[in-house]
């Protein structure tokens, strides 16, 4: 065990895949030379070489065009978007040929793709540099959509999705890279993708989330137990399609639900979680389904006030979780 | 004079923490605006720090080597001037304290409001959900309120307000010396569900005699083996159980509940057997008492006895009762008159065993004699049946002796 930080244990996956299996390999905009704009691929390129880490041109299109194509073939390709707000020139390809040619070829086909890209506010990346996107494709069976939270579930996470036969898109927190570290395990482990997971337990709030949320979940969970209020946290870890049988346990597990993400509110994933506990718990549920979510503005503001605006912080979440074990 | 902050700045995208190579200044070092004052190390890029102020730095908050997360403050300096500081974030995000606590313990607008999970909860358990109070925002029952309550055997705490609500209590004269007893907890439990048993279930009686001078003899005789053997004793109870058991099997109509537009028949035979402890009374349940023999019945009384004696019975102890058997007799009662136990559809007192002189083929004998008391939801049951079902308890107890009986 080595304590690593999100960013490393992306590094790890990749290499330890790439090692694995000779058909892993990776594309994208400055992933050989550099290693990376945040050197996510750092070291990659020397140990492989450029047949293996290959500099795209400037052209998500052709990214994940190329990608979707090898993958087809029978390789497994890991391509990067530099920020997943970039990748809205290949989401024709992600959505009608990847998302679709398993379904479309009678299952004769199919495509082992992963999509890499960084997402996520707060680190005055503004417009660019700032979204979250995975509500864009979050009603396209036939994707996946993973987002993990810490370290060690990058890398289970990011293993699986490699390893799966068909579209991943791999969503990271740019701002987790290297503010969250724990300890990763060396050898080779696989956490399932469709599978939630809960990261603490508690009878009073259940708070459901994903990605870099979780962090701000457990952090407020952990001030607020000095004041008794137990929260039970639970982590989606894949966004699409979601782990319903979890969900619908955790929100039974207290009948006060908040549901936390940092993209705008109209829509988002959570929109989806509060759907599914309205279904299935009404007769557990003990307070409105509470949304905790960015505003629905077009962008995340440069401004450094207006960004702190914009964003969900461990304050609010902890106010929202003290707010529903009042009710 | 006023003294400024100077924080660890964001350098580039992703980059949480910063690690101080060098300072470039010094406490006492007179600076310029926008001048370096640090060498800065980041995962990322090696950058020098401006200074936000122009003045004397006056306090070093770190030491070189050490990483400091963005925004945290780095070192302290003495400005000159008044000059226009830039607001920082401090002063912009300074909200009004939170209105979270706005708990005023007279409100109780949300009082009568209760959510999904509450009334299936107060459904459930048969809770009348007045006698609760809530501890949610504006007296608002919660969940856990409920579950709490549930979970100290319905006798968590009482809404006073509600219940004086309720049941205006009549005035009485005080007089000298008396004592005044709150009726609240498990008091007041037993009494609401004695006036809803005893207002909304027409109750009828009847009383047989037996004669159980063998099962007393044959009990006797086993006394201090079945102790020794066994380590409980052997009780009188276990065995009028066993026939009550016995007869409800052969006569389901005693063994049902009045749901309004019909009757429930049990195929469960769920005994109640009453405990009473000085203040309070606990009515736990034999569960499936008709596939237990007499030695099963009597460990079971033991255990149940025991642990409502001792405060240990759980809510489960005392759920899905299906009949009830009151052992009055251990009070000396020869004859009462029993409030059925709601939902059920009867209950039988055994009373007192004495001995009697009985007439038996024209001559006097001295037997052991007992009476048995049967109250009846006069909804469901009628004479017939329930004569009927007497009788075979009687008979089943008159042919209970050494001979035919096994408690094993």
């Amino acid at each position: 065990m080595a304590v690593m930080t999100y960013i490393e244990a992306v590094t790890l996956a990749l290499k330890e895949e790439m090692l694995r299996d000779k058909d892993v390999f990776i594309l994208g905009e400055d992933v050989g030379h550099k290693g990376g704009v945040f050197r996510a691929t750092d070291g990659l390129f020397k140990e492989f070489g450029e047949q293996r880490v290959m500099d795209s041109p400037l052209s998500e299109s052709a990214i994940a065009g190329v990608g979707i194509g090898a993958a087809m073939y029978g390789k497994r390709p890991v391509a990067e978007m530099q920020f997943a707000d970039f990748i809205m020139p290949a989401v024709n390809q992600i959505i009608s040929e990847a998302a679709k040619i398993r379904y479309r070829s009678n299952n004769d086909w199919q495509c082992p793709i992963t999509i890499r890209a960084p997402y996520g506010g707060g680190v005055h990346g503004a417009l660019y540099h700032s979204q979250s996107v995975e509500a864009i494709f979050a009603n396209q069976p036939g994707l996946k959509i993973v987002m993990p939270s810490s370290p060690y579930d990058v890398k289970g996470l990011l293993k699986a999705s490699i390893r799966d036969n068909d579209p991943v898109l791999f969503f990271e927190h740019k701002r987790a890279y290297r503010l969250l570290k724990e300890d990763v395990p060396e050898e080779d482990y696989v956490i399932p993708i469709g599978e939630a997971a809960i990261k603490r337990e508690g009878d009073d709030v259940t708070v459901i989330t994903y990605g870099l949320c979780v962090h701000m979940a457990l952090q407020a969970a952990e001030t607020l137990e000095k004041e008794g209020i137990q929260a039970h946290v639970l982590d989606l870890r894949t966004v699409y399609p979601l782990d319903q049988e979890a969900i619908i346990e955790a929100a039974k597990k207290t009948g006060k639900v908040l549901l936390i993400t940092e993209d705008n509110k109209e829509g988002s994933i959570i929109s989806e979680v509060a759907a599914i506990i309205g279904e299935h718990c009404l007769f557990d549920l003990d307070a409105p389904i509470q949304r905790l979510a960015g505003p629905d503005v077009p962008s995340m503001p440069y401004a450094q006030p207006m960004e702190k605006f914009f964003l969900i912080n461990e304050d609010d979440v902890e106010r929202a979780i003290r707010d529903l074990a009042e009710y | 004079m006023a003294v400024e902050n100077i924080t660890m700045p964001q350098l580039g995208e992703s980059v949480t923490e910063g690690t101080i190579n060098s300072w470039l200044v010094k406490v006492g070092d007179h600076v310029e605006k926008y001048e370096p004052i640090a060498d800065i190390m980041t995962d990322k890029v090696t950058a020098e720090v401006p200074s936000s102020f122009s003045g004397t730095i006056s306090e070093l908050l770190a030491e070189e080597g050490d990483t400091i997360a963005v925004g945290d403050v780095m070192c302290k300096i003495e400005v000159e001037q008044m000059e226009q500081v830039e607001a920082t974030d401090d002063e912009i995000n300074e909200e009004p304290p939170l209105l979270t606590t706005n708990r005023n313990d007279d409100d109780t607008s949300m009082k009568k409001r209760y959510s999904p999970a509450v009334l299936r909860l107060a459904q459930e358990h048969a809770i009348d959900l007045t006698i609760i109070s809530g501890s949610g925002r504006g007296g608002r029952i919660t969940r856990k309120d409920v579950e709490r309550f549930i979970e100290r055997g319905h006798t968590g705490e009482v809404n006073q307000e509600a219940v004086t609500e309720q049941t205006p209590s009549p005035v009485y004269e005080r007089m000298a010396h008396d004592i005044e007893i709150p009726v609240k907890g498990v008091r007041k439990v037993i009494a609401d569900h004695i006036v809803k048993s005893k207002t909304e279930i027409p109750h009828a009686w009847m009383t047989v005699e037996v004669d159980v001078t063998n099962l007393v003899n044959y009990r006797n005789k086993i006394k201090q083996s079945f102790k020794k053997n066994e380590g409980f004793n052997i009780s009188y109870f276990s065995f009028f159980i066993n026939a009550v058991t016995q007869a409800l099997k052969e006569y389901p109509q005693l063994n049902s509940t009045w749901a309004g537009d019909k009757i429930i028949q049990r195929k469960d035979i769920n005994i109640s057997i009453a405990v009473a402890k000085e203040e309070e009374l606990f009515v736990p349940v034999i569960k499936q008492a008709d596939e237990k023999n007499i030695k099963a019945i009597a460990r079971s009384v033991n255990d149940l006895a025991t642990r409502a004696r001792t405060g240990q019975l759980t809510n489960e102890d005392m759920q899905d009762g299906t009949f009830t058997v009151n052992n009055t007799g251990t009070f000396g009662s020869i004859s009462s008159m029993g409030i059925i136990n709601h939902p059920q559809g009867a209950i039988l007192q055994v009373e007192s065993i004495v001995k009697r002189p009985v007439v038996i083929n024209n001559m006097i004998a001295i037997r052991d004699m007992v009476n048995l008391s049967l109250s009846l939801d006069h909804r469901i049951l009628d004479g017939l049946v329930c004569g009927r079902f007497m009788a075979r308890v009687k008979e089943i107890l008159e042919q209970t002796s050494e001979e035919t009986a096994n408690v094993y």
